[in-house]
């Protein structure tokens, strides 16, 4: 019972430091924000202009939601994985993190915590940047099932966040490049969950892959969702359902499992200490 | 305001014997590794290349502290004082030996063990653009303190160390060093560890506030039976606030006693009759290892190469 309020208190205390860093790092968000959403137009102007570019006529709405779905799911995975792997960073930076170890609560905990800030924090941005990118585009909600769409996100979020885990690992062992390592992890994972097209154009021995990418099923949900109105209790979306849920299951304990092997690694050999 | 009011009590596990020993440090050694070159040479000189890739930091360290006890530990740059005070903090593993508090391992009990130190480095690391407050909050969470209650202790702790109230809620990153340095301070003794690690606390602080400090450090002491390891080039601030002085050379103790006894045995050494001061005790111990075999033979005795070599540094 103690323990399990401490722990509460702790994961709390993760929340609350980086709702403060957000604060006061708010211009960086702004930047970030503007980035992702001119990339998200630049991406979905494809669909826009596919008439022109094929020179057929044919209704670009339904290419257009495909690709904007493709960039709110990539914007979103982006922008939780970076919460986890980000926070380690700069962790690193400041030199904060040898008191973060120090620390007398579990490695679960610590992790978990900065999580769900990440979450909170990929949700609420991500939605932001579909607002403003809609009001570029004639889009056709008609067959749209929110809640499908925002359950898909969810239920992804935790293998997501077991991905960004273990990529941490990165930048807790290489202080200077662990974070543009981390981005080859993100990077294999939008080549391969057919992101902006279906999986089916991968080369055949890429599609293993795509089956066991979080996003592929993520992707697949929330286009069933918003693009075909599937509720979340029919079949098929409880195809995508389930194998998210083995997914996360097994990435997050991984990932803290990894990430605790790295800890005792650097502990051995002195790879935690910056300066002092 | 005493430190006792100050510091709070986070239900510290009642099953601490505190009859007994706070720190045993057992055959400690820790060797760091220097990452290879890519190319390697292949050759004769490679045996010999291959242990100058070592760093032999901490080497085989024995200490027993207290509990209630002060002890410093003096030696020059890169004499392994931080190393040991990480290994204590379950920050480095070590290669070989045992490092219990309270009778804890502070390997197979890390957690326990963390519940009951706390460390201040010599450099603040702080979340800089987050105020004294923000981090300490934080730290403060960490440790099982309930948000109302810590925010009130914080207050008092900051400025109790001078710092200024209207200072507590605006960035760090636009205090000075040494107000930096207290705000880690007070990081350490928020949580009330019973057992505190200080690496050079008082390094970059001004007079009036190493004094403020050592003060503190001695109420720690007086009212919370805190333990206290710390490390420190301040002569006079060991002279002044430890019962036992330690003093580490290349990673093995070579002295330790307390100040009286240190000065003794190195005014018997010198064959002097004026007194000894702290920095003559230090400048002997951790000079020792300049000293060659060779030296002694030369010049007769220890003494006689020690006196010859303190004069070539003179002559410099
Ligand atoms: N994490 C590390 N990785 C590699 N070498 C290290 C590491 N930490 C310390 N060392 C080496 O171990 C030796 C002891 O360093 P340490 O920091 O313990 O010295 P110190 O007594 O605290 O010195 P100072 O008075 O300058 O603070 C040095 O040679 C240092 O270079
Ligand atoms: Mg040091």
């Amino acid at each position: 019972m103690f323990t399990l309020m401490h722990e509460g208190r702790a994961a709390y205390a993760f929340f609350e430091r980086n709702w403060n860093l957000t604060k006061r790092y708010w211009a960086w968000e702004v930047v970030w924000l503007v980035y992702n959403t001119v990339n998200a137009m630049s991406v979905t102007y494809i669909g826009a202009s596919a008439q022109i570019i094929t020179g057929i006529k044919f209704d670009t709405s339904s290419l257009i939601l495909y690709l904007l779905i493709g960039t709110t799911v990539w914007s979103y995975l982006s922008v939780t994985f970076e919460g986890v792997t980000d926070m380690v960073t700069f962790e690193r930076w400041e030199g904060t993190i040898e008191h973060t170890f120090m620390a007398p609560i579990s490695r679960f905990t610590h992790l978990v915590g900065s999580c769900w800030y990440a979450i909170a924090h990929g949700l609420l941005f991500t939605f932001l940047q579909l607002l403003i990118v809609s009001a570029f585009f004639h889009l056709d909600l008609s067959q749209a099932n929110y809640l499908t769409a925002v359950f898909m996100l969810l239920i992804g979020s935790i293998s997501f966040i077991g991905f960004g885990i273990g990529a941490s690992v990165l930048p807790l062992l290489y202080t200077e490049r662990g974070t543009q390592m981390s981005y080859i992890v993100r990077a294999i994972l939008l080549l391969v969950s057919g992101v902006y097209y279906p999986i089916e154009v991968l080369p055949a021995w890429m599609q293993p892959l795509a089956r066991i990418s979080p996003a592929t099923y993520v992707l697949d949900g929330l286009r069933a969702g918003l693009q075909h109105n599937k509720a979340i209790w029919s079949p098929e979306i409880w195809s995508y359902t389930w194998p998210l849920l083995i997914t996360g299951v097994v990435s997050v304990p991984l990932g803290v499992y990894i990430f605790g092997m790295a800890e005792r690694y650097a502990k051995r050999t002195g790879k935690l200490k910056r300066n002092g | 305001m005493s430190a006792h009011d100050l510091v709070l009590d986070t239900a510290l596990p009642k099953h601490i014997n505190t009859m007994q020993d706070a720190v045993v440090i057992d055959g400690v050694s820790k060797i760091f590794k220097k990452s290879r070159p890519l190319v390697r040479w292949s050759g004769k000189g490679q045996e010999v290349k291959e242990k100058k890739l070592e760093v032999r930091a901490v080497d085989n360290v024995s200490l027993v502290v207290k509990r209630r006890e002060i002890v410093g530990i003096l030696g020059a740059n890169g004499s392994g004082k931080s190393t040991l005070i990480r290994i204590l903090s379950t920050l480095l593993i070590p290669d070989s030996g045992h490092v219990s508090i309270f009778g804890y391992d502070v390997e197979k009990d890390e957690r326990m063990v963390q519940r009951l130190i706390n460390r201040v480095s010599v450099e603040a690391s702080f979340f800089k653009k987050l105020s004294p407050m923000e981090n300490l909050i934080y730290a403060a969470r960490l440790y099982n303190m309930p948000g109302p209650q810590a925010r009130i202790r914080i207050r008092e702790i900051l400025i109790r160390l001078g710092i200024q109230p209207e200072r507590i809620d605006r960035p760090l990153e636009n205090m000075s060093r040494g107000m930096q340095q207290k705000v880690a301070i007070a990081r350490a003794f928020l949580t009330a560890p019973i057992v505190l690690l200080l690496d050079e606390p008082t390094t970059g602080l001004d007079p009036r506030s190493k004094i403020d400090v050592q003060n503190f450090i001695r109420e720690l002491r007086e009212e919370h039976d805190a333990t206290i390891l710390i490390t420190t080039h301040d002569m006079d601030e060991a002279e002044a606030l430890c019962d036992r002085v330690a003093i580490i050379d290349q990673g093995r103790i070579i002295a330790l006693g307390t100040v009286e006894e240190l000065k003794y045995a190195v005014q018997e050494r010198m064959e002097r009759t004026t007194p000894i001061t702290m920095n003559e005790v230090f400048m002997h111990y951790t000079v020792a290892h300049l000293i060659t075999d060779a030296a002694i033979k030369q010049y007769g005795s220890w003494e006689k190469a020690f006196e010859a070599f303190e004069a070539d540094k003179e002559d410099e």
